[in-house]
């Protein structure tokens, strides 16, 4: 792999590694043919974080050929490299991204005014591809914004607040401060009321509320507000995540958030509304086992890199420095397993040895999400208290 | 009761740095912050009173009864501090009493927009309405009978100077006399700090002092009173200064307590700190 980013696209990059850094502790980086994909998700798998900047936006994007790469690494390291976002800006023409298989590192290195080089060697991980399941498209409500929208209305709340309530109408959107039940006598409650036509895009098909973690949207918009790219906003019931989408012509960024179900009747509703459109992913999301309600698709050939070579050598080529080479298959059969239950119907309780394979190379099973939580699945895991 | 108001964040503000609960006393021309000198908050009291005509463009409030004519709310100063900071660029704000899950007092603040229709952001922040039999907790403080009294120099000045002396003692000796110098002190085992200020000047107490006579005239001007006081308690009153008052003032009652008065233009703000020994 070797990419060349220049001028100000180097900032942007800057931005979007800073705000993967408020999902989770570790980047997740992938060279794929339709560009360079950086991910990240939080500890709790409540929020999950995707970047793909295509080749257009580097001015030189080579992968390696032959085989898939994906690495992991501390993001705090990643962070390192371009800690200050505002001497990088005056200083830096030019950044490389290399990767030496032999030595293992990926190496960073900023070119600088006058001559100066600064190279980071960081050592990464071999893991696995993550890549969250949803489907923007299939979504009730959607909402078109410049940041500044959200910017002004994030900032009537304290930086202490973990989550928001996002409720709209056919002319409005309130957004309001999430208390549990038990605090609600003592806590302040703060509402904002926007007008639809705030808005450059206003759709809602469904009148409801979703709650979800404030922390990640404010990331997301350390991103967009420096770039000045409208957020978009895609939600359904809760339960379902919500997400929140940049792009651009030569990237594109997409923050999908865990929401809290709270209401046993709306599962219900949940299988009625899915059947009716066949929306295969959102089938799927419906009956997610895990218990974090994001489902991250962890097998070996996610979507984008399905249409590049086919899946055996490219599975091959990845886990050969795994001894677990027999579990390729299973995983592959997973995906098998996967499609099988798109077209099931949404209500039967799905495989219980899909999940774990699903998540198996990345967390260890546990008795909790063999377990079905979606009607009960009452709090979303707030990770805050790990990260700040 | 019956309440609908105005208000701007800058005292509240002060006020939350002070204390993290307080007292709002509404009456139809006041309000009144009060802190009431309690073990628990050091036996340090407050008392900052605002005119309502200088703050709100319409004010309607009605107390309990005719007689008593007041609404007695304790408040988290923060939380109103916070909601009035992020209404203020709003177009118009209104504070009102309501019952909602609890008694709050909800702000609510329109915001400018592009739009034809207005962003409206509401805060309820939760209040514990006062029965009436406690109220008599919560009335001004009289004026200490202080031995000296004594114009402050600049909050900023006396700000650095006791930052800097915490981090040697807990406790600060403030000394002044009738003429004109004050001085603070601490002293350790290792360190004696002492900062002097001269020609500050003394407020001159005439018969509208509420003591008899003020310091009394045959007080030697070189005598100086002194009180030791908890240096934090003196450095959160620094700390919450945000505008210069018109005046500031200090009177201390020789090894009893330091009575601290900033005059604003239309505040005033009280701040007893007792003395320790």
């Amino acid at each position: 792999m070797d990419c060349v980013v220049t001028g100000g696209n180097v900032k942007v990059l800057a931005k979007a590694i800073h705000s993967l850094s408020r999902i989770g502790d570790e980047l997740y980086v992938e060279p794929q043919e339709d560009g360079l994909s950086l991910r990240s998700v939080n500890s709790s798998r409540s929020a999950y974080a995707c970047f793909l900047f295509a080749p257009l936006f580097f001015s030189r994007y080579t992968i390696p050929s032959g085989h898939t790469f994906r690495c992991k690494m501390a993001i705090k390291s990643v962070q390192a490299v371009f800690r200050s976002l505002a001497s990088l800006e005056k200083t830096v023409e030019k950044c490389d991204i290399v990767l030496d298989e032999q030595k293992n590192r990926l190496t960073f290195t900023l070119h600088c005014k006058h001559g100066l080089l600064k190279t980071h060697n960081l050592s990464f991980q071999d893991s696995e591809s993550l890549q969250a399941v949803f489907d923007k498209d299939s979504y009730a409500n959607v909402f078109r914004s410049h940041p500044r929208l959200l910017v002004d209305t994030v900032v009537h709340f304290p930086p202490s607040l973990e989550e928001v309530t996002v409720s709209v109408s056919d002319e409005r959107m309130w957004v309001r401060n999430h208390v549990e039940e038990e605090d609600q006598s003592k806590a302040m409650l703060t509402e904002l009321c926007l007008a639809s036509d705030e808005f450059d895009h206003f759709a809602v098909r469904i009148h409801n509320s979703v709650t979800f973690c404030l922390k990640e949207l404010r990331g997301l918009l350390v991103f967009a507000e420096s770039t000045g790219l409208p957020i978009s906003m895609y939600f359904d019931e809760p339960g379902s995540p919500v997400v929140l989408s940049v792009t651009d012509s030569v990237l594109e960024g997409n923050f999908v958030l865990a929401t809290l179900s709270d209401d046993p009747n709306h599962r219900k509703n949940n299988s009625r509304r899915a059947l009716t459109p066949p929306p295969p992913a959102d089938d799927f999301m419906n009956d997610d086992i895990d218990s974090y309600l994001i489902a991250m698709d962890t097998s070996m050939a996610p979507g984008p890199s399905a249409t590049g070579p086919p899946t055996p050598p490219l599975a091959d080529s990845t886990c050969s420095k795994q001894p677990a080479a027999a579990n390729n298959r299973t995983r592959l059969h997973s995906e098998e397993e996967e499609e099988e239950d798109d077209t099931a119907d949404s209500s039967k309780p799905p495989n219980k040895k899909f999940c774990s394979l699903f998540f198996g190379s990345v967390i260890p099973p546990s008795p909790q999400m063999s377990t079905q939580p979606v009607t009960n699945q009452e709090v979303l895991a707030s990770d805050s208290e790990d990260d700040v | 009761m019956k309440l609908l108001l105005i208000l701007s964040p800058g005292v509240v503000t002060t006020i939350s740095k002070l204390t993290k609960m307080c007292v709002l006393r509404l009456t139809p021309d006041n309000l009144f912050f009060v802190l009431s000198g309690k073990v628990a908050n050091g036996g340090v009291s407050m008392w900052c009173e605002l005119s309502q005509a200088n703050f709100f463009d319409e004010y309607q409030m009605e107390g309990v009864s005719s007689e008593d004519n007041e609404i007695c709310l304790e408040v988290t100063p923060e939380n109103l501090s916070r909601a009035l900071k992020t209404v203020q660029n709003a177009k118009t704000v209104k504070v009102k009493l309501t019952k909602k899950h609890c008694p709050c007092l909800t702000i609510a603040a329109e915001l400018p927009t592009m739009s034809s229709i207005n962003r409206v952001v509401t805060h309820d922040v939760p209040v514990d309405v006062i029965p009436r039999r406690l109220w008599h907790e919560f009335k001004e403080p009289n004026m200490p009978d202080f031995d000296v009294s004594i114009y402050l120099p600049p909050l900023k000045t006396i700000k650095n100077v006791v930052d800097r002396m915490k981090n040697l003692s807990n406790f600060l000796v403030m000394e002044a006399n009738l003429n004109g110098e004050m001085n603070l002190k601490i002293e350790t085992d290792l360190v004696s700090v002492t900062t002097h200020f001269k020609d500050l000047g003394n407020p001159p107490w005439g018969d509208d002092a509420s003591q008899d006579g003020g310091p009394s005239q045959s007080r030697d001007p070189e005598a100086m009173a002194q009180a030791r006081v908890d240096i934090r308690k003196l450095q959160q009153f620094l700390v919450g200064q945000q505008v210069n008052p018109s005046k500031a003032m200090c009177n201390i009652v020789h090894e009893r307590v330091v009575h601290l008065i900033l005059l604003h233009e239309d505040v005033s703000l009280q701040y007893f700190i007792p003395a320790v020994a």
